[in-house]
């Protein structure tokens, strides 16, 4: 009790001070996501509801990834963010980092079994699941439409350029799967140097036929001009295409790979039961189930699936079908070994 | 005999001089003080701790102080004592719970990939009593402790100072007994993307000069409305967005675009050509881009050329072709001098360009500067290959003063 009056005083002196500073009123909680028609989609499902049932104010920013601004925050004292939604390579490093609050799974109305496989980790609580797929047009293939990364790799049966995201990340585990490891060994096999040159030695076989991209919004350009035929691409960005340009796109399941973004909370947030009360709040099966008629990512409540409307589930990488075989894009290995590996990649290429 | 406070003589006078030209010195270092002090503070300052960066790093050596203070003793002669392990040990359960460890196993992994992983996956696991003994606790933790080459490169981390990452960015380093040596030839990364950089910037250069060359002489030897278009035409797109003319060049390049298309229904091809993604769609692309960098400063030093000059050399007897090389020509040079700099300054830079027209074999120093410093948070490597690059303009730069002398050169 005593140091419950000392920190209210505490906090009153700060915001006293803030005041006599006058800077803009302190928010209850400030949360940062990706920005754009996600976090307007956010904004109406989360934010909004969130503040006004609780009564609080609630402040949002852009976050555009990157662990430096992050650590930048925390170290430099009081974070101006309290919540920020991180991809899962942030995820892991700010969580070695000590950057964010441990999670107390006892202060969220679920448990860590309620959310898929992946999706409660120590110091975040999962928010949505997006996939890196095969896409193709429907409309330009004829007869038979390829099912898996064995079929990406042949080049008779679908002639015509492919097109991958330039880097190793991704493209070994593809080049593994259509060289026939099964998709649950893919990370096993690439711990292992014979399993990256097999990888590499895969690719070599449509090396003159790749045409490299950079940015997410490339390969929808590349195959609506018939530029590449196949492609690896983003889930959501597909359906979003095919949503507001009227394309028609398919995207292939099997064998693609999922990653998670998850809340966190910054180190040093005044009110840390508030933010976990938020994270619980957006968590909720029904509520995340929504946001699928705003743009194309999963939920990661594991009871979400049953309020997710039949129109949207076929294009989500949680929907069990998909889902099952499907993998889970390995963090700590591509943290581990981004360098060597691009550094082969670029020699690679450039031979 | 009065005295006033006009007195004009002796040393007073001396005075009021030395106060009133120490008044206008003030002056004139109060109006330049602003932009002196901006160059300080946001062109001096971060190129020095650029520099820093790629050389200095204490992550190793305030993630893990016992070990820095005790490795040294070490003389590689076998494996280091207990006293070594011990501070090793006891450095990792205290990092582990003060979540003090990810500067160290960032560090070390990067000189070797897999270091992460001996650093967590040892602290993880071990016990909350100091052992009997700690090597053997480690080693048993994971084998790697007891792999001369992993302390060799945590004997080296702990000295804050380091060449490792200007070593690196210079495909070199250094063996087990700190000797410097260049890499295995199939190791080798950065000096053949130097090369490439240096390439496609000299290719960029020559293509820009070969096209702006003549446009300027038009654009300096005609008068009237024709020269006003044609200025219009050179300058338009050098207001015109950078990502918006690629995005342009394409829908203009790709297979289905209208080069191609225009070259099949004409009859040319019967297929359609690779025009990008490649070596040849990041030269084009480029040189359109940098093209007005050419032909701005040729125009300024051609318009001031008379062309009684050209006249005088024909009356002569010259015929126009010898006239030109031998009495126009050189007299362009400080405008060929200025735009092949500018333009070879600005290409050797590139980035947005090669990412998103280029091949996988087109990426520049800056694309991996970028991918050190966004994606992998190397800091230390992204530093050093800014060094390289800021050293191969630096030498670009002192070599044109020395050929053709800065105060010639005439810029616009």
């Amino acid at each position: 009790m005593r140091k419950a009056v000392t920190t209210s005083a505490l906090a009153a002196t700060t915001a006293l001070a803030a005041g006599a500073l006058a800077t803009p009123a302190l928010a209850d909680l400030t949360i940062a996501s990706w920005g754009g028609s996600y976090q307007d989609a956010q904004r109406t499902l989360y934010f909004e509801p969130f503040a006004e049932e609780r009564g609080i104010s609630i402040t949002e920013d852009d976050f555009v990834g990157g662990i430096g601004g992050l650590r930048a925050q925390v170290t430099g004292g009081a974070p101006n963010w309290n919540i920020v939604q991180v991809e899962a390579e942030e995820l892991t490093l700010g969580c070695e980092e000590g950057l964010f609050v441990l999670i107390d799974y006892d202060l969220l109305e679920y448990d860590e079994d309620d959310f898929i496989e992946g999706a409660a980790t120590e110091c975040g609580v999962g928010n949505i699941v997006w996939s890196k797929v095969l896409g193709y047009d429907a409309d330009r293939i004829e007869g038979d439409t390829p099912e898996s990364w064995e079929d990406f790799w042949d080049l008779e049966t679908w002639p015509g350029q492919r097109g991958l995201r330039r880097g190793a990340q991704y493209n070994l585990e593809f080049a593994l799967m259509a060289d026939g490891v099964p998709a649950d060994e893919v990370y096993d096999e690439l711990r292992t140097e014979e399993g990256v040159d097999r990888a590499f030695e895969k690719l070599d076989e449509i090396r003159d036929d790749v045409t490299w991209w950079e940015a997410g919004a490339q390969p929808l350009q590349m195959l609506a001009s018939g530029e590449v035929a196949l492609t690896s691409v983003y889930n959501g960005r597909l359906t979003g295409s095919n949503r507001a340009e009227g394309t028609n796109f398919a995207g292939v399941w099997p064998g693609s790979i999922y990653a998670i973004d998850s809340w966190v909370i910054l180190e040093g947030t005044p009110d840390v039961e508030l933010a976990h009360d938020f994270i619980s709040f957006a968590s909720h099966p029904e509520r995340q189930a929504q946001l699928p008629e705003y743009i194309a990512y999963g939920a990661t409540h594991a009871g979400a699936d049953e309020y997710i409307s039949e129109d949207d589930a076929p294009h989500l990488p949680t929907t069990p079908e998909n889902l099952d075989v499907a993998i889970e894009f390995d963090t700590e290995f591509w943290v581990e070994n981004i360098e060597a590996l691009n550094e082969r990649f670029d020699r690679w290429a450039a031979r | 005999m009065t005295v006033s406070g006009s007195d004009t003589t002796g040393p007073e006078l001396r005075a009021r001089l030395r106060r009133s030209r120490r008044r206008s010195t003030l002056i004139s270092v109060g109006l330049v003080a602003p932009v002196v002090l901006f160059l300080v503070v946001f062109f001096v300052v971060p190129i020095v701790q650029m520099l820093g960066v790629s050389v200095y790093d204490r992550s190793v050596s305030e993630g893990m102080p016992r070990t820095a203070a005790v490795i040294g003793t070490w003389d590689r002669d076998g494996l280091p004592g207990e006293e070594v392990y011990a501070a090793i040990g006891e450095d990792l359960v205290e990092g582990q719970a003060e979540r003090a460890l990810a500067g160290p196993a960032r560090r070390l992994n990067q000189e070797l990939s897999g270091y992460r992983t001996v650093i967590f996956g040892t602290a993880r696991g071990l016990p909350e009593e100091p052992p009997e003994s700690w090597r053997e606790t480690l080693i048993e933790a994971d084998e790697r402790w007891g792999d001369p080459a992993h302390l060799v490169i945590l004997q080296r981390a702990v000295n804050p100072l380091t060449d490792y990452f200007m070593l690196y960015a210079l495909d070199m380093e250094r063996d087990i007994e700190d000797a410097i040596r260049l890499q295995d030839s199939d190791e080798r990364l950065f000096l053949g993307l130097i090369q490439r950089t240096m390439t496609i910037a000299v290719t960029v250069t020559l293509v820009c000069l070969a096209m702006g060359y003549p446009v300027a002489y038009l654009l300096a030897n005609t008068g009237g409305s024709l020269r006003y278009a044609l200025l219009v035409l050179v300058l338009l797109p050098f207001w015109t967005s950078l990502l918006v003319r690629t995005a342009a060049w394409i829908v203009v390049l790709q297979t289905e675009g209208i080069a191609n298309t225009f070259l099949m229904w004409s009859g040319i091809t019967y297929e359609p050509i690779r025009m990008i993604y490649n070596r040849f769609g990041t030269v084009v692309v480029m040189s359109q881009v940098l093209l007005p960098f050419m032909i701005l400063p040729l125009y300024a030093v051609m318009s001031g050329i008379s062309h009684w000059n050209m006249r005088a050399a024909q009356s002569l007897g010259a015929p126009f072709a010898t006239a030109f090389r031998r009495v126009y020509m050189p007299q362009t040079m400080p405008g060929v001098a200025a735009g092949t700099l500018l333009v070879f300054m600005l290409s050797v830079g590139y980035y947005i360009t090669p990412a998103l027209v280029g091949g996988s074999g087109d990426q520049m120093l800056s694309y991996f500067i970028a991918f050190y410093a966004n994606e992998t948070v190397n800091w230390g490597l992204a530093a050093a290959l800014g060094t390289v690059l800021m050293v191969i303009v630096l030498t670009m730069f002192l070599l044109y003063n020395y050929i053709f002398g800065l105060d010639r050169m005439k810029l616009s």
